[in-house]
């Protein structure tokens, strides 16, 4: 390609034009598809930042090398982002001169009937009586054509819907992006877990995790509480696998209080907030006491489920006993027998539970100021007190005191979701969707009819060879006829 | 009850390959014996012995096997709907169901096509990719009949899948008009078609064909995937998170934008946009075959 010599100006409009043709933005389009390839074969942080980690773990150098190039964040990535961007600019470039056209056609009258018809396509001629024009007249306004009537001629055409969806469609992806880079930009996300009777405070630090958009914060959360009353998880006796999760949830909202079902598909709202049923699992509701017999911990404990029939982990931790005292605990819904170490849990409902721990005493380091997982306890520094285990009911001795399991209640996580952007991508998303019915389904065509005394003329032109016009162009011939 | 709706099911779908089979032998029938062999008074001139088609010899065994295959997609649509009764949910809570499902949509797609065009050229084609499918599906992806898990419960079950599964069928149908097409250009190269394939259409009729097939499906892709991130919103709280099927499915929906653009608006015709037909359709096929097996998400359910 032959770049001349261009000042500026000149060069910024070349460089405008280069973008927004067709052969570019068909480029970007591929790229962007190939793109977002590596994002489905390497593991992403937004989607399982776990994997991510044991990928460090494991291939520590390529790891480096692949956060180098953000892959591990495709889709937020600049090499992604520019793409996408440049597509868009390129529509847009593309679009708005198109949409101006296109408003100025629909304003104009058709063309004027070219004078040899023909050499048109579905091109006729036959002799009809001098009621020929009138019949084509009012045969174009009952199909709703649009006419240019010129002394013996008339130009008549029809199908600016499809051009209208096409645009439709392609503005529709701009509202679509504006959508979620308004989600992205004020929303928010976040989770936390609730025991049975717990209640949950929607502010910052009733969460187990929190993230905010770039533009906004802490002061945007709705004042609302949810108390979880009961849970119920439902399972496949035979497959073990889940049938159904229902949550009984009481919430405050605005001073008013009222009883709700939370389930995996039904979502509470708050405004744009919504909150979600996500995941589920046991606490073991323990009460611990020290050698003297006062309560140094009450309440429920929750544990994370490790497999399908919700074995799971947890750590209760005592810092107000003396000595400190942690638990490592496993927990069973059912309880099975092993050979092996540890114990194993055969069914995910309450049939058999059982907590079984080991006992460790020193400083937890709750007060060191590093963040520590609540189902974890470092026990390098501890020392082993021994080992026990208990069903609901039961109570278990050691020197420095006692450990009762009252009973266990389900929790579950909640997801609270903010997204003030997402109204925009739905319209958009429907509009596309009806804009590319019209445009894909929609044929432009135009039709001439031309009359000089007893001879009638008939053509017609099919925009993107699209079919039907010839059987259009017979019946349009039987009217002027006046055949049936 | 549930077990014996199953046990239905299983032999609407046993029959549906044995009437599929029949339809299979039929297509091979007619595709071999439509060519004649010279006879002996034409050849006493001295005239070159040339082989003629004649189809009208055969046309009662075409009839047969189109029966067939219209009898094959009842039992196999019989199959699908006891399996759906059996499970007490539509029937795509697995990779078997899905696998029968498709299988149904893709022979739904070829005598819908049927009705407009004479398609039965590929019939030979699409008896023995059902066959591959259903048998596929029956040996290694049998699952037994089993409640949905939470996050499927839901109406957009019904309207997602089916959209998407519909959009499988034709896309898939497209591919096979555009595989069909690339081969018949490099046979053209070398000279004239041999007789079989006499009957297969122009280059230019198989060109617009597979484009139709696109164009006309591509809006129901798009609503299926904005079906899918409707409902993505309701069970798990966003509506687009790049989850591995629906970045393969993005992929899908640009690859087509592509080959859409590169048709209307580029003006691409013949191999070029057979090839991006192609490349368009295999996404879908990974999309399909690797995401359900290998790949980790929240597409994954209960062991396929």
């Amino acid at each position: 390609m032959e770049v001349p010599e261009l000042g500026f100006f000149a060069l910024v409009r070349y460089a405008w034009r280069q973008l927004t043709s067709m052969r570019t933005a068909l480029i970007l389009l591929m790229l962007m598809g190939i793109a977002a390839i590596p994002g489905s074969l390497i593991p992403q942080r937004i989607t399982n930042a776990i994997a991510v980690r044991d990928f460090f773990a494991t291939n520590p150098e390529l790891a480096k090398w692949y956060d180098r190039f953000s892959l591990f964040d495709v889709y937020g990535s600049p090499w992604f982002s520019a793409i996408y961007i440049l597509l868009f600019i390129s529509l847009i470039g593309c679009v708005l001169p198109r949409t101006v056209e296109h408003y100025k056609a629909m304003r104009a009258q058709p063309p004027a009937t070219p004078k040899n018809l023909s050499r048109l396509e579905h091109h006729q001629e036959f002799s009809g009586g001098d009621k020929s024009l009138e019949r084509a007249q009012d045969w174009f306004k009952a199909h709703r054509f649009r006419v240019r009537v010129e002394g013996e001629s008339i130009s008549a055409e029809k199908g600016f819907l499809r051009e209208t969806g096409n645009l439709l469609f392609h503005l529709s992806l701009i509202l679509i992006l504006v959508g979620v880079s308004f989600g992205s930009l004020f929303g928010m996300r976040g989770e936390a877990i609730v025991s049975t009777g717990e209640r949950f405070i929607n502010v910052a630090t009733s969460y187990d995790t929190l993230s905010f958009g770039k533009l906004t914060g802490e002061n945007s959360l709705s004042p609302f509480e949810i108390r979880l009353d009961k849970f119920v998880g439902e399972y496949d006796p035979k497959t073990n696998a889940p049938k159904d999760y229902t949550a009984w949830v009481t919430v405050t909202d605005n001073g008013t209080t009222y009883k709700k079902v939370l389930k995996v598909n039904e979502p509470l709202t708050f405004g744009n907030t919504r909150v979600y049923l996500q995941a589920n699992g046991y606490s073991p509701v323990v009460t611990v006491r020290d050698s003297q017999g006062n309560v140094a911990l009450q309440g429920p404990i929750p544990f994370l489920p490790q497999d399908g029939n919700l074995r799971s982990i947890g750590a209760i931790k005592v810092p107000d006993a003396e000595p400190q005292i942690g638990f490592v605990g496993s927990f069973v819904p059912t309880n099975a027998r092993t050979t092996g170490q540890g114990a194993i849990s055969i069914f995910p409902e309450l049939l058999d539970p059982k907590l079984l721990f080991s006992i460790w005493k020193g400083d937890l380091g709750l007060d060191s100021g590093v963040p520590q997982s609540v189902y974890r306890i470092d026990t390098t520094k501890l020392e082993k007190v021994g080992l026990g285990s208990v069903k609901p009911g039961e109570t278990f001795t050691y020197p420095e005191g006692s450990i009762t399991l009252e009973t266990v209640v389900p929790w579950i996580n909640l997801q609270i979701v903010e997204d003030p952007g997402k109204s925009y991508a739905l319209i958009g998303g429907i509009v596309a969707v009806l804009g590319l019915l019209s445009s894909l389904y929609g044929r432009r065509r135009r039709i001439w009819i031309r009359v000089q005394g007893e001879r009638v003329e008939v053509a017609g032109l099919a925009k993107n060879s699209a079919p039907g016009l010839e059987v259009e162009i017979q019946k349009f011939v039987s009217a002027i006829r006046g055949e049936k | 009850m549930q077990t014996t709706w199953a046990y239905v099911s299983n032999y609407f779908v046993y029959s549906a390959m044995a009437v599929f089979t029949i339809s299979f032998i039929a297509h091979a029938f007619e595709t071999a014996f439509a060519v004649r062999a010279p006879e002996i008074a034409d050849s006493t001139d001295g005239n070159l012995l040339t082989k003629t088609l004649d189809y009208k010899r055969t046309e009662k065994t075409a009839r047969i096997a189109t029966a067939m295959m219209i009898l094959g997609f009842i039992l196999l649509l019989a199959g699908v709907i006891t399996r759906g009764i059996s499970a007490k949910h539509v029937p795509w809570g697995n990779m078997y169901e899905f696998s029968i499902t498709g299988a149904l949509a893709f022979t739904g797609a070829y005598l819908a096509a049927l009705r407009k065009y004479d398609l039965r050229w590929l019939g030979l084609f699409v008896s023995i990719s059902v066959l591959l499918t259903l048998g596929t599906a029956i040996t290694l992806l049998y699952r037994n009949s089993a409640p949905l898990v939470p996050a499927l419960k839901s109406t957009w079950l019904v309207i997602h899948v089916i959209a998407a599964i519909i959009s499988g069928g034709v896309f898939l149908l497209a591919n096979v008009v555009a595989a069909a097409y690339l081969y018949l250009e490099r046979v053209e190269k070398r000279g004239a078609r041999p007789l079989w394939l006499q009957r297969v259409p122009s280059l230019e009729v198989l060109d617009q064909l597979s484009y139709r097939l696109v164009a006309f499906v591509f809006p129901l892709w798009t609503f299926a995937v904005i079906a899918g991130a409707i409902w993505a919103e309701s069970a798990w709280g966003r509506y687009w998170g790049w989850d591995p099927k629906e970045t393969w499915a993005f992929i899908t929906w640009v690859a087509y934008a592509a080959y859409l653009h590169a048709r209307v608006t580029v003006g691409w015709r013949g191999r070029r946009a057979a090839w991006l037909c192609i490349f368009a359709g295999s996404t879908f096929l990974f999309n399909y075959v690797y995401v359900n097996v290998w790949g980790t998400g929240k597409h994954t359910y209960s062991g396929l």
